[in-house]
């Protein structure tokens, strides 16, 4: 099944690597960013943040901020409980976050009151005159902490216990009893370490109520514009109809721009009360301390197998830190996402996976950065969990995974977690990644390098993701089924817009969802002005993040464009006065059959469609269509990394890193190199250098870029890739979504390589982030441990 | 009684935006960026740390690159200042950013204007010739959609080009 993206027929506009629509307009800073709007008498907010993890407020005093000219307003969490708006409700509905803390403050910057001014200078002048009196208290950091229940986070809450919920999938008992029946078995407690997405550009928000009509527009950084009018909707009470909300141009979101945060209220709160437009824009350090985080999640991993390498049980017991509040934007009924696919391309018996979550004094959030609901740590936990088998059998890793792949005549494959994976040739996928890296080669050269002592590190990766949700019936929003859609208008010329529920934040929606129509129209994709993230002219859809912009609003799409198909026969047959079933779409247009040359082209029907529709039909030639998808998909990719590691100074030189993606038929195969670069970038990020750290007393210790460390293009590796094509059999064009594969493929064939190049060492795991210091101290204590 | 005292005293200056002349009165610790986006609404260049950790605020100052959020308007009497807005027109596009589009070098669009800007300056510095030494030449300007390979290779082929 799978071929190379060579092998497929030739199409009209699938495929190919066309040039960006927004090209024109990025390149030469035209693009049109939340913060490049301006309003007419605009006002700027700006927050005052606790400086304590765990506080009692004692006395906020307004009054010196209130006396300097320009301000207009100091807003508090007492004004907002006045006027029933102190909590927000988090995405998946099992807990709220206040929107400014009141009577506690439950982690450092937490959001305590808001000053609106003049200009943005005054606001923050302002923001220092708020006078705020604190009782520290002691803090939880850590979920270990948390789970003893000596100090009790929320006062709010009925249950008096910072547990937050026990979720747990497949059978425990006969997972136990296969592992302690294995002849070999492995455990490890793996952290995936807490990080922040950080787009380039921050979140914020900027919110314009008109008294005189009554209607709230709100510009907002925003992934998922429709979910957010219809929150807004349920917190203010104001009816959906009165609320626009427009995301324009999105400067990176990596999930980051999902949640409704406290700022996004207090401005618009502000605006509703002073009748003008407010903005507020976070600076670095609000992004890095406030919003939504990722990750956190210390899973202990242990796999049992028979001597011979088949694998006979998984379990993964996780806890997660959550911190103040559970703002995880999860679907409702999944708390942990989709940590079930933790048995990744592993052909198991038996698994069982569980995870207990805890409020801690930090940040909320545990979004999904890159990834799809929690998979990023799933795979990690498999892929590591995996490598540390084979060294155990002393196999080399790519054996090991080789014999425990699901096979591709498995397909489709009920996991024993729950998903019903939809395709994919695992073994074919990497081969290829074999094939193009010379592992064997590599492994002769690690074999001679190791006699001389230096280390010379393997590592792979073969991953399995899960993205693309719904189906409806297993995942909600807000109870919003997570459906997407697409809505088409060809003009009388042949040329028309597109218009879908999604939001793209550099994805290139504006030229693939083109490219989707104009493949199945046969229309010229330049002709296709593609338009998201208004509320008022947009089909309602769930948004992008979770890689399901082409999974669903990809199908939705394709399926209004063959809507439009079927009414374009109707009049291609009373153009070529026929019988409709005479008329057959081939070669992008429609055909008389059996006479050669005789045909129409949709831009023919079009003009018809105004000019000359059928008698006693409809004119016009639109279509929508609400796709709610039979199942997720199931991408997958084979990744190697090959590094060096330096024994005296733990520094890790990256040598090469080759991804082989299988994200089934794509769209433009210059955009998916792009995505996965972007990818792969983080996952290097995620395993060498990103982490939001907190100390004993819970200071977050990463409240900026020279303390949160981002890679440049300096320490980014050359990266290579490759892929193969699985079709999904589901997918109306047979894509699956591939904007996070990089991330979530890649933090473990980093740090796999590490481990092997310290294999020799007897070090067998690390956290993330592999930073030379941690390395170091590895190499230097087993060294000690020798000698 | 007062601890904070605002100054609300304002300062002139003088210099030239994409080779036009501009007179203002700024707040003494407007930064250069906030003034060329919120005074002058240029806001090509964009703001993405305010620390001088990003480099999504740079602009030439007398044909150097600068982090704009980094410097204060009031101290450039006399400069010339260039942003993206001066580089090309959509007929008449400046290398560097065709070099951008043939080669994929952004994503999202919000570094880029700074990495353009950035990436023209370097073309008149003592950088090496290698990728390597590019990259180490443009490591002040992040992007987090992790486009740097083909931002690298925008670099090498407008070099290319002028070279010969």
């Amino acid at each position: 099944m799978a071929t190379t993206t060579d092998d497929l027929p030739a199409r009209h506009s699938l495929g190919k690597s066309m040039k960006r629509k927004e090209d024109p307009r990025f390149i030469r800073g035209k693009g049109r960013y939340l913060d490049d709007i301006v309003l007419p008498h605009m006002l700027y907010l700006a927050l005052v943040h606790s400086p304590y993890p765990h506080a009692r407020i004692k006395s906020i005093d307004k009054s010196k901020a209130l006396a300097l000219p320009g301000v207009k307003a100091v807003i508090t969490g007492e004004d907002l409980d006045a006027a029933k708006l102190e909590w927000l409700p988090t995405f998946h509905g099992y807990d709220k976050q206040m929107v400014l803390a009141f009577g506690k403050a439950l982690y450092q910057y937490q959001e305590v009151a808001g000053v609106v001014a003049t200009s943005r200078e005054i606001a923050s002048d302002g923001a220092e005159l708020v006078e705020v009196e604190y009782e520290p208290l002691d803090p939880l950091v850590t979920p270990f902490q948390a789970r003893e229940d000596k100090i009790i986070l929320r006062d709010d809450r009925e249950s008096k216990t910072n547990h937050i919920y026990h979720w747990e999938v497949g059978d425990k008992a006969k997972a136990e009893g296969e592992l302690d029946g294995s002849a070999v078995r492995i455990k490890e407690r793996i952290l995936s370490p807490r990080c922040h997405p950080a787009p380039l550009e921050p979140c914020g928000v900027l919110a314009d109520m008109n008294k005189a009509t009554g209607r709230l527009t709100v510009y907002m950084t925003s992934q998922a514009p429709h979910v957010h009018r219809t929150a807004f909707s349920l917190v203010t009470g104001i009816p959906e109809d009165k609320i626009h909300v427009i995301s324009p141009d999105v400067g990176g979101g990596f999930g980051n721009k999902v949640p409704v945060y406290p700022g996004y209220v207090v401005a618009t709160v502000a605006s509703v009360i002073i009748g003008v437009p407010v903005k507020w824009v976070e600076s670095r350090t609000e992004n890095l301390t406030t919003t939504g985080f990722a990750r956190d999640y210390h899973m202990d991993v242990e796999i049992g197998a028979t001597k011979e390498g088949k694998v006979t049980a998984l379990k993964v017991s996780t806890v997660a830190d959550h911190g103040a509040f559970d703002a995880a934007a999860d679907p409702r009924k999944y708390p942990a996402g989709m940590f079930g696919i933790v048995t990744g391309s592993y052909d198991f018996p038996t698994a069982f996976a569980e995870v207990d979550a805890y409020f801690t004094n930090k940040a909320p959030g545990g979004i999904a950065y890159r990834c799809s609901f929690r998979v990023t740590e799933a795979s990690f936990a498999i892929e590591r969990g995996m490598d540390i088998l084979a060294r155990k059998l002393d196999m080399d890793p790519v054996e090991l995974r080789r014999r425990n792949f699901i096979k591709k005549e498995q397909f489709p494959y009920p996991s024993p977690l729950g998903f019903v994976y939809d395709s994919g040739d695992y073994e074919a996928t990497t081969q290829k990644a074999l094939d193009i890296i010379g592992y064997d080669e590599l492994r002769k050269e690690q074999a001679e390098k190791r006699k001389s002592g230096e280390l010379m590190g393997i590592g792979v990766s073969t991953f399995t993701e899960i993205v693309g949700a719904g189906p409806g019936k297993h995942f909600d929003i807000l109870g919003i089924k997570m459906f997407d859609s697409a809505e088409i208008r060809i003009h009388p010329t042949g040329s028309g817009i597109v218009r879908a529920g999604t939001r793209h934040q550099g994805q290139g929606h504006e030229t693939t969802w083109a490219q989707i129509v104009a493949e199945e129209l046969g229309l010229d994709p330049q002709e296709l002005l593609v338009e998201e993230g208004d509320t008022d002219t947009a089909p309602y859809g769930l948004g992008t993040y979770a890689s399901r912009s082409t999974p669903v609003a990809g199908g939705a799409l394709a399926l209004a464009a063959r809507r439009i198909r079927e009414k374009g026969k109707k009049i291609a047959a009373h153009l070529l006065e026929a019988s409709e079933n005479d008329v057959e779409w081939k070669d992008y247009k429609f055909n008389l059959k059996g006479v050669p040359g005789k045909s129409v082209t949709m831009k023919e029907v079009a003009f018809a469609a105004y000019t000359n529709p059928p008698p006693d039909s409809e004119p016009g030639l639109e279509a929508t269509y609400y796709y709610d998808p039979p199942n997720l998909t199931f991408p997958n990719g084979s990744y190697i990394a090959v590094v060096d590691v330096d024994r005296e100074t733990g520094a890790v030189i990256v040598r090469r890193f080759l991804a082989v993606d299988d994200c089934g038929v794509v769209i433009n195969p210059m955009i998916v190199e792009g995505q996965i670069h972007g990818g792969l970038t983080e996952g290097f990020a995620m395993a060498f250098m990103q982490e939001i750290a907190f100390d004993e007393s819970g200071n977050n210790l990463n409240t900026n870029f020279t303390e949160y460390l981002v890679p440049t293009a300096l320490e980014t590796p050359h990266w290579e890739t490759a892929n193969t094509v699985t079709p999904s059999p589901h997918h109306p064009i047979g894509a699956k979504g591939v904007g996070e594969s990089p991330n979530v493929g890649s933090p473990q064939a980093f740090v796999n390589a590490v481990m092997d190049a310290l294999a020799p060492l007897g070090i067998t795991h690390i956290d993330m982030p592999l930073t030379r210091e941690k390395v170091w101290r590895a190499i230097r204590d087993a060294e000690a441990k020798v000698s | 009684m007062a601890s904070h005292e605002f100054r609300t005293d304002r300062v002139e200056v003088a210099f030239t935006v994409n080779g036009k002349p501009v007179g203002l009165a700024v707040d003494p610790r407007a930064t250069l960026l906030d003034t060329l986006r919120d005074e002058l609404g240029l806001t090509g260049t964009k703001k993405g740390c305010d620390h001088g950790q990003c480099g999504a605020c740079t602009v030439h100052v007398n044909g150097r690159r600068v982090n704009s959020c980094l410097s204060f308007a009031a101290t450039h009497e006399g400069a010339a200042i260039d942003t993206i807005e001066g580089l090309g027109t959509p007929d008449n596009l400046h290398p560097m950013q065709r070099a951008f589009v043939e080669l994929d070098g952004y994503q999202c669009g919000y570094c880029t204007p700074g990495q353009i800007m950035s990436a023209v300056a370097l073309l008149a510095e003592p950088c090496g010739e290698s990728d390597a030494e590019v990259a180490e030449c443009m490591s002040g300007n992040v992007c987090r959609c992790g486009a740097y390979q083909n931002i690298v290779a925008a670099i090498q082929s407008v070099r290319k080009e002028n070279a010969t």
